[in-house]
């Protein structure tokens, strides 16, 4: 048994030991100037990031897809997971209550390879014919939505679809740690004289505070290692513009799209360290989120869902 | 003059609160509908490609309409047997001992926290790791390789449900069961665990519904397959992997295949979803005891 509970923590170090062994070549190579130098194309003078046939390997588009998407997804999953936990928590009306939470619930075990079924057949054409003409027409002045895309793929589409996957996990972690505050703390605020909004913001946002900023960083968690979804929707070109409508590519959607058609070591090695990068910083925001987490619900009487 | 003001001060409070109670209900709104449009057009096309064929041919060559995936379901069952056989014992064992044996210790919260911050390390991770692990010796893709990477993904979810539904047995049990003398070992596994038992399979069935559905970790171990294959040490076929090959394809005949494939996969994640919150909220496991 103990032996068992000890694997969890050898998979932790068998898959740290495997990447930093593969990545070897890279960083040796490399070293820390792989996640922000910049090539030079020899024929055109253009800027160059990722050129696998001649050897010219930088993450930099990718960690930039990376953050740009999942903070789009942070954006627009965080206030309606938010407004979710407290419906569903403080007014929702009991009997809406099971079948709401039982949805979102529900979505959070959809695999990502369907939203990206989805995305690739509803959202993007959506976007494509609706929604990115009047982006462009409206906030086009910004220079964040230029129209040199035509596709219906890039970074909107993928911020999209990330915050529609990471929305049932922000919400269900939101909705934990407020029903985690004691009812006493509500009933005082009540007795006071105050509006339910009110009492939701003296009462119950203030003390879960903690948790819900937790439950956003493990959202962001998910957002930054999301693969599947994201491959089919962001376009895969390692570039950086400055438009969210045009095509990127993340530290994920690489890997899924490369690793199998790579064959030169240095690639292999290159995407390996991209993983390997993504495998820290996962962690570190995975664990922050959870400490952040338990240190509400910690002590909390357990409740049913 | 104060009974003014402080008649409009509240009259203002109750104007937001109403705002905050409709943004509320806005954002809940804006939440569910892309939900139950997915699911709806989900449905509609899964069910209206989903036929005989998709179950018992492989796939045509490409330009072929019809074709099936038999080979696709054959490929992940085997996938997910393999990685059951890994995950399940591991992971229930694990959990077992972080609510019975190790239950507030410094090591089992340390166990417990790593499990959950395994949980959320990016499937794709785990499939670079595991092909550098087995891949890159054996020189070929395979579909043990596959099985391994899923089978490791089960075993931090496992764990954590196992030790979660061991919690919900009732204390008395154990009490009695001590109490009339029986090891601490035995009343674990023959008290403890049978009486949680319907909790720990469920919870074994949720892991089992998510790994089903991964993609990632397939795509550069087991590969996928075009023909029907059986063999662990050849690249093989799996549903999820095949419904991402069919969706980026141009071709519409691919397209269907692709949207029954993801209806099939829906249905045994709905099942086992269902599963677990019945037996979690419906109190089986102490009508058990």
């Amino acid at each position: 048994m103990v032996l068992c509970a000890f694997s969890i923590f050898g998979i932790v170090i068998l898959i740290a030991w495997q990447l930093i062994l593969r990545s070897q070549l890279a960083w040796d190579k490399f070293g820390m100037s792989f996640f922000y130098q910049v090539f030079t194309d020899s024929y055109t003078q253009q800027k160059l990031y990722w050129d696998p046939v001649n050897e010219h390997f930088s993450a930099l588009p990718f960690v930039f897809g990376t953050l740009v998407s999942s903070f789009l997804a942070l954006l627009l999953a965080v206030p309606l997971a938010v407004g979710l936990a407290i419906f569903l928590t403080e007014m929702c009306p009991r009997a809406l209550r099971g079948p709401l939470a039982f949805l979102t619930e529900l979505l959070a075990a959809i695999p990502s390879v369907i939203y990206g079924l989805w995305a690739v057949f509803v959202l993007v054409p959506l976007l494509r014919e609706h929604v990115n003409p009047l982006l462009i027409r409206s906030l086009g002045w910004t220079g964040l939505f230029g129209d040199d895309n035509p596709t219906g793929l890039g970074f909107v589409a993928a911020g999209v679809i990330l915050a529609i996957m990471i929305l049932p996990i922000i919400s269900s972690l939101t909705r934990e740690v407020m029903t985690a505050v004691p009812h006493s703390q509500r009933e005082a605020v009540l007795a006071l004289g105050a509006t339910r909004w009110e009492m939701i913001r003296m009462a119950v946002l203030r003390n879960a505070r903690i948790g819900i900023v937790g439950a956003i960083i493990l959202g962001l968690g998910r957002a930054l290692g999301e693969t599947m979804a994201v491959t089919m929707v962001i376009g895969n070109s390692p570039e950086i513009h400055h438009s969210l409508l045009a095509n990127g590519s993340t530290m994920a959607s690489v890997i899924a799209n490369e690793y199998a058609e790579a064959s030169a070591d240095m690639h292999l090695s290159a995407l390996t360290e991209i993983g390997l990068a993504l495998f820290i910083v996962t962690i570190i925001v995975n664990a922050l989120a959870q400490l952040l987490v338990w240190a509400v619900t910690r002590g909390a009487p357990r409740q049913a869902h | 003059m104060k009974s003014d003001q402080f008649k409009t001060r509240s009259k203002v409070r109750t104007i937001i609160d109403h705002l905050v109670t409709s943004l509320a209900v806005i954002a809940t709104a804006l939440v569910v509908t892309p939900l139950v449009a997915i699911f709806i057009y989900l449905v509609y096309k899964g069910a209206s490609s989903l036929n005989l064929a998709f179950f018992t041919q492989v796939p045509k060559p490409v330009g072929e309409p019809g074709g099936g995936m038999a080979n696709a379901i054959l490929g992940s069952g085997i996938l997910l047997g393999l990685a059951s056989s890994i995950g399940v014992p591991i992971g229930i064992s694990g959990g077992i001992y972080l609510a019975e044996f190790g239950r507030g210790t410094k090591l089992a919260n340390a166990v417990r926290f790593t499990a959950d911050v395994l949980n959320g390390v990016p499937s794709i991770v785990m499939g670079v790791a595991i092909y550098a692990l087995i891949v890159n010796p054996q020189k070929h893709y395979s579909a043990f390789s596959g099985g391994v990477a899923l089978g490791i993904m089960m075993i931090p979810t496992v764990c954590r449900t196992t030790e979660e539904m061991l919690l919900m047995v009732p204390h008395a049990v154990r009490e009695a069961a001590l109490g009339l003398g029986v090891p601490n070992w035995r009343s674990v596994l023959s008290i403890t665990l049978k009486t949680a038992s319907p909790g720990v399979i469920t919870g074994c069935m949720l892991a089992f519904a998510r790994v089903a559905g991964e993609t990632a970790p397939l795509i550069f171990t087991a590969l996928g397959n075009q023909f029907w294959s059986t063999s662990l040490n050849q690249p093989i076929a799996a549903l999820p992997l095949q419904i991402y090959v069919y969706a980026i394809s141009p071709y519409d005949d691919w397209h269907r295949l692709a949207w029954a494939g993801a209806l099939v996969l829906i249905i045994l994640i709905v099942l086992a979803v269902s599963l677990v919150r019945y037996v979690t909220s419906r109190g089986v496991l102490k009508g058990a005891s």
